[in-house]
């Protein structure tokens, strides 16, 4: 043990910083990536209960191996780059949809201190990173120099640009409501119990941020960009073994990043929905923030995997429809609601 | 050499890469995706010289909304290259003179008389909880509430224009209206008769 | 006043909702999944499954080479040969039928005027050679002998209904 202090102390202190960023990553990525296997596990799960039916059971006791499984088959399959593809680009483009699926959680705080780097334009930071990750997608598209390929690519292009702009704006309304670009300040601004938490006073921007989280990750009901009834399976048709795997991690990566974002952003992320009540908050209190951030992350992860048991796909016009004449207008005129409410100071939120 | 040096350089060589890899490849999307690369090396320059807040909205707004638009059209035009390339020698007369006037213009602004290090003295860093953005959201609604309202007022025109100038009513396009068709009940169209005369048949 | 009820209902998304709590109850509701191997589906007497041969109480074999499930076939999968035994009775000489061709649709068994020829309710056969794909007439009978008892059983419970 001494051997290893010494050794630790002898590196130069940069050296040291390094490392301990790298070995934090590591601590964030490695459980993320285990999350989004079991994820997978348990949409399959669930979505198998909703249609009366068990799922995968067969794999390890009650089914639990099944994604170590999947991820073994996946490593051993080739992978097929198709004529007439740009490889570099066919190659590239599911590194470019995983990275910023992974980069975001860089400054998402799991606690009042427990955050890899606390900048001051996080929520900015997130915005920029979730809008690059329909490079993977488009590249992905026009690499493989398929037809299907292409439509897909080009619909989801259109799409997560139209709904990033509700996004958006949702999220101008959080900022304008907690005053600060900062995640931990926006939690802190919610300080208390689940009726001081964002989601009351601002809950159309709730659920449009949410339901546009849904149409920005291409899940159902928003998955025309896969729409394997129409297009086979849209931008990643020709990925195979661990290029599509890649794809896959990164969109699973995007729906827990979307749902821990809504848990932290609306619903207060690590305060306990009980903060500050007479008798049950105190009876809460030894339960860690990092527990509540987790349950309510799950909460929104489970709504994903509800919404595609439940809802058809939509029509592409009326997706682009509902963006734009639906959500952008609703979210402008909350937002001066917000501004007006802050402005005034609204008593119980924002006094 | 520091740390931030040493990055300014490995941002500056690609930046000047990829724009130069924008002007000289021949596929379009090729080009494009180049230009992707260059704004985001040069919102990695702003990061460095602390600039944060225009560095991400460099990042959210052009690559991430501008550039993805212009992609999906370049992706979608069938562009001959050949016909696109075919005045090279006849066009290079005028293209060089305009790039010289150019260069001329730039280098009397920010030529070595005006600027530099003598002239403009490296700020200083700021501290960890200094704000970028509120300093630029204080400066941008006091000092120049009047050009920022303008200038977003100028975008709502242009928004404007631009929908009515492309916004066509075909008349005899048939489309659904979604508001119909949810609002229809079962009522409205079916309705259960009952026919007399037919005996259920019995089942033994 | 009808439109401001539907707005309303579409802007409160009350309709998403009633979706949801339908798949929501079904989270709940019993799983009608079957766990094959361990556990299996009921299956109908009158199920057309693998074919078999039968033969009367006493051992004798109790096709007698008329064919008619050979004319009847509409997949022509049945192939039979005929000839007289020492004992001048005619029988098949050969009684093939391809698994490959068969269709299953159970028109030999309705043809055979003695019920030689009749399908089970075995479904869970393979082969590992294409040429075990032939049943032939040893082994058409090797099943029969087997599963003499189900079949009968079977003949027996849908006897009304023929």
């Amino acid at each position: 043990m001494g051997f290893f202090v010494d050794l630790w102390n002898a590196l130069p202190q940069d050296l040291q910083t390094v490392i301990w960023i790298l070995v934090r990553i590591v601590i964030i990525v490695a459980p993320l990536m285990l999350l989004v296997a079991y994820y997978t596990y348990a949409e399959r799960k669930i979505i198998g209960y909703m249609q009366v039916r068990i799922g995968p059971n067969r794999v390890g006791p009650r089914g639990w191996l099944q994604p170590i499984a999947d991820a073994v088959k996946l490593m051993f399959k080739e992978i097929v780059i198709p004529t007439g593809a740009n490889k570099f680009l066919f190659l590239m483009a599911p590194m470019l949809s995983i990275a910023p699926a992974l980069a975001a959680w860089a400054v998402f705080p799991f606690g009042p201190e427990m955050v890899l780097a606390n900048v001051n334009a996080g929520l900015l930071y997130i915005l920029a990173l979730t809008s690059m990750g329909v490079y993977g997608v488009i590249i992905a598209g026009w690499a493989s120099n398929s037809k299907y390929a292409f439509l897909g690519a080009m619909r989801s292009a259109a799409q997560i640009v139209s709904y990033e702009i509700a996004m958006g704006f949702a999220l101008v309304g959080v900022l304008v409501a907690a005053g600060s670009l900062n995640l931990v300040e926006i939690v802190e601004a919610q300080e208390g119990g689940i009726f001081h938490w964002f989601w009351l006073p601002l809950l159309p921007l709730f659920v449009i941020y949410f339901i546009s989280g849904v149409a920005e990750t291409n899940r159902a009901p928003f998955d025309v960009a896969e729409g394997e009834s129409e297009i086979v399976a849209g931008f990643h048709v020709d990925y195979s073994g661990m290029t599509f795997a890649v794809f896959f991690l990164a969109e699973y990566a995007n729906m827990i990043l979307i749902s821990a974002l809504t848990a932290l952003m609306f619903m207060g992320g690590w305060l306990s929905p009980f903060h500050g009540w007479p008798l049950l908050g105190p009876l809460f209190d030894w339960v860690p923030g990092f527990i509540w951030l987790v349950l309510k992350t799950f909460v929104f992860m489970f709504l994903f995997l509800w919404f595609r048991a439940t809802f058809p796909r939509f029509r592409y016009d009326q997706i682009m429809r509902l963006g734009w004449k639906v959500f952008i207008p609703i979210t402008i005129v909350w937002i001066l609601v917000v501004g007006l409410a802050v402005v005034y100071r609204l008593p119980w939120w924002f006094d | 050499m520091t740390f931030e040096k040493f990055l300014f350089y490995v941002f500056a060589i690609i930046l000047v890469f990829a724009a130069v890899m924008v002007v000289s490849r021949r596929n379009a999307v090729h080009s494009a995706l180049f230009l992707v690369l260059a704004f985001f090396t040069s919102a990695m320059i702003w990061m460095l010289m602390e600039a944060e807040f225009l560095a991400i909205t460099l990042v959210l707004v052009y690559v991430g909304a501008v550039m993805v638009l212009f992609l999906f059209v370049v992706m979608m035009l069938d562009i001959d290259t050949d016909a696109m390339r075919a005045g090279f020698i006849r066009y290079l007369p005028v293209g060089l003179l305009v790039a010289v006037l150019m260069v001329a213009e730039i280098a009397l602004v920010v030529g070595p008389a005006h600027f530099g290090f003598d002239h403009w003295k490296l700020p200083a860093a700021h501290p960890a909880d200094y704000s970028n953005t509120r300093e630029l959201g204080g400066v941008l609604y006091t000092v120049y509430m009047y050009p920022f309202e303008i200038a977003a007022v100028i975008l709502l025109v242009a928004i404007i224009a631009a929908i009515r100038l492309t916004l066509r009513r075909r008349p005899g396009t048939r489309y659904q209206n979604p508001t119909q068709q949810i609002a229809v009940r079962r009522n409205d169209r079916v309705r259960i008769v009952e026919v007399p005369g037919e005996k259920k048949m019995e089942i033994k | 006043m009808n439109a401001l009820r539907n707005y309303i209902k579409s802007l409160f998304l009350l309709e998403l909702f009633k979706g949801m709590s339908v798949t929501g109850r079904y989270l709940f509701r019993r799983k009608f999944t079957v766990q094959y191997p361990e556990e299996k589906a009921p299956v109908s007497p009158r199920f057309r499954g693998l074919h078999a041969q039968r033969r009367y109480p006493n051992g004798e074999e109790r096709c007698i080479a008329c064919k008619l499930c050979e004319a009847t076939c509409p997949a022509l999968a049945i192939t039979i040969e005929a000839a007289p035994r020492e004992d001048g009775q005619r029988r098949t000489t050969r009684y093939d039928i391809d698994l490959f061709k068969c269709i299953y649709c159970g028109f030999c068994e309705e043809s055979c005027p003695v019920d030689a020829i009749v399908e089970t309710r075995i479904y869970e056969y393979h082969f590992e050679n294409r040429e075990d794909a032939v049943m032939t007439k040893d082994k058409l009978l090797a099943v029969g002998d087997k599963y003499e008892a189900q079949i009968a059983a079977d003949r027996a419970a849908q006897a009304p209904y023929r």
